[in-house]
């Protein structure tokens, strides 16, 4: 379990969480939602170890992630995706997939300059197993393709297989619906829901609304970055905070 | 390349010396050979990492100075005195490597110029290891059991033997987990952290073994001229590199090779086809339509014309 109890972090004078707790069941799906400016990719940042908090602490199945480089945190399952599409761009779909199997990997520097004979077997399991997740996300016909050259949505899914190469016991999606069509929104729904299937704990913040309250188990509403609401779909939807911090205080942002 | 294409090569290279005659040929091909090592060590850093060292000649001169030194005052003979240079450029690289840990782009290449600054005074002015300026005469040629490696053939079958071996241990860092993390670190280093690639571990391993590589080169380059003076830390040398690297296509494997070969020769050629006011006018031409049309290199040019097989 992912538990996040009083997240606090500070650029200079500005304050962009405050006390932030909560906690993230596992096999769950969870949202975070709130305005712009809210601190949800602050939080990603923070429980991913690309930021330092200024304070709190994020621990996840009791053991603390806090100080904790991303690599060595995703050594631990926790993998995210990034808000503005993160591929290696001039890398095929393929060599892009295999990169994210990095951890499946057990070749280590010695045994690669003798050349051992097993690691041929190890590649191509490898090759196998990125074959496998390329066909999970539908992209079985561009894998030979430049991933930098595909069109946006698809790329969007490129980078769902390589956070799904890492083997994530809890992932984190930063916006995977942005600028996507609606029928590909529907798409991602459906491959966020099967991966949760496979017993992968799911975190994600998203604008889409209607992709929100269809997928979730529970929402968090962040707002001015505190915790303002928590709870299922239907009682998010008539909390009267949630209503006033979208509609009222920052009309127009959401 | 096709396979076939590749044996040819290998088995051009190694009849090279039944091919030509002229001793001056053989030169040229000896030294092609030493920039090969050079510019594939280069490669490893700025063709798959994407990090830029602007002092390579610092591991080059330390690997020249490391062999040069052990044969002349302690005795040694040439093998383990090359093993001792590849080590202690190693070494120099896994200092650069830590040293430059979160430094990337513009940062990193100061770090490097620094060092090599850093070293080249050290070279020139610690007189009473170095000889200073007037350098260290005199280096023996290597031997080989009971033969010497002094006429121009065998050392060019040396240099050659180093070529490939290089060329090899290029190939399998590559073409495994190690050479697609240090790519990843190229592409995209804060998503490659976020699927687990210890990014700054693989930057550091990736120095270590480019810097090894440059001191094979700087052995070799001392043993074959019989002479070591700080002119190794010259910034020329790094400059050949990289234009070598650049040209040939960085981050692919036959590139730097193909680099090294065209800019070894081609100042050669000049100098015979032109008088030396044009020379180095002919070559800054040729340099800016290698970089006008081939803005990529050689290779991937290459590769893009005729798509391998899969």
């Amino acid at each position: 379990m992912l538990a996040v109890r009083d997240l606090a972090v500070r650029f200079g004078g500005v304050t962009a969480l405050e006390r932030v707790s909560f906690d993230v069941r596992p096999g769950s799906i969870t949202s975070v939602i709130g305005p712009n400016g809210a601190g949800k990719t602050t939080a990603f940042n923070a429980i991913t170890g690309y930021l330092r908090p200024s304070g709190g602490r994020i621990t996840y199945d009791r053991l603390p992630l806090t100080g904790l480089r991303p690599s060595a945190i995703a050594r631990r399952g926790i993998v995210r995706t990034f808000q503005k599409t993160s591929v290696f761009p001039a890398l095929s779909v393929e060599d892009n997939v295999l990169t994210g199997l990095h951890l499946r990997g057990t070749a280590g520097f010695l045994g690669i300059l003798a050349g051992r004979r097993r690691l041929v077997a190890e590649e191509l399991a490898l090759a196998v197993e990125a074959a496998s997740i390329i066909d999970f996300v539908g992209l079985m016909h561009r894998r030979r393709e430049i991933a930098g050259a595909l069109p946006y949505g698809e790329q969007r899914l490129v980078e769902l297989a390589v956070a799904l190469a890492a083997r994530p016991r809890l992932l984190l999606l930063d916006e995977p619906g942005a600028g996507m069509t609606g029928a590909e929104k529907m798409v991602v729904s459906g491959l966020i829901r099967r991966v949760r299937e496979q017993g992968v704990t799911i975190l994600l913040v998203e604008h889409d609304m209607r992709m929100v309250m269809g997928i979730s188990d529970t929402v968090i509403v962040l707002n001015g970055g505190r915790v303002i609401a928590e709870g299922a779909p239907e009682a998010i939807q008539a909390h009267p905070e949630v209503i006033r911090a979208y509609l009222g205080g920052s009309a127009g942002s959401a | 390349m096709t396979r076939a294409g590749g044996w040819l090569l290998v088995m051009a290279a190694l009849t090279l010396p039944l091919w030509i005659q002229s001793p001056y040929h053989l030169h040229v091909a000896i030294m092609a050979g030493i920039f090969g090592v050079l510019a594939m060590s280069l490669n490893l850093l700025l063709g798959y990492t994407g990090q830029l060292s602007l002092g390579h000649a610092a591991f080059f001169g330390i690997g020249a100075y490391t062999s040069a030194l052990l044969t002349l005052k302690l005795e040694w003979s040439f093998w383990p005195a090359l093993a001792a240079a590849v080590a202690l450029a190693g070494a120099a690289g896994f200092f650069i490597g830590r040293l430059a840990l979160k430094l990337r782009g513009a940062y990193f290449v100061l770090v490097t110029i620094s060092f090599a600054g850093v070293i080249s005074l050290v070279s020139i002015n610690w007189i009473e290891l170095t000889n200073g300026p007037l350098g260290l005469p005199g280096v023996p040629a290597p031997e080989l059991g009971p033969w010497s490696l002094r006429t121009k053939t065998a050392y060019y079958y040396l240099v050659l033997a180093a070529v490939v071996l290089s060329y090899l241990v290029c190939r399998r860092l590559v073409r495994s987990r190690f050479g697609r993390a240090l790519v990843a670190l190229r592409e995209n280093e804060p998503l490659a952290e976020s699927v687990g690639v210890d990014v700054t571990r693989y930057l550091v391993l990736a120095a270590v073994v480019s810097a090894a590589m440059a001191g094979l080169g700087g052995s070799l380059y001392a043993h074959y001229t019989r002479f070591v003076s700080p002119e190794v830390f010259l910034f020329t040398y790094t400059v050949t590199m990289v234009i070598m690297v650049v040209a040939g296509g960085k981050g692919t494997l036959a590139g730097p090779l193909v680099g090294a070969v065209l800019f070894t020769v081609l100042p050669e050629a000049l100098r015979a086809a032109a008088s030396w006011q044009w020379q180095m006018l002919a070559y800054g031409v040729l340099l800016i339509l290698l970089v006008f049309f081939l803005p990529r290199g050689i290779v991937p040019r290459l590769i893009a014309a005729f798509p391998p097989r899969r």
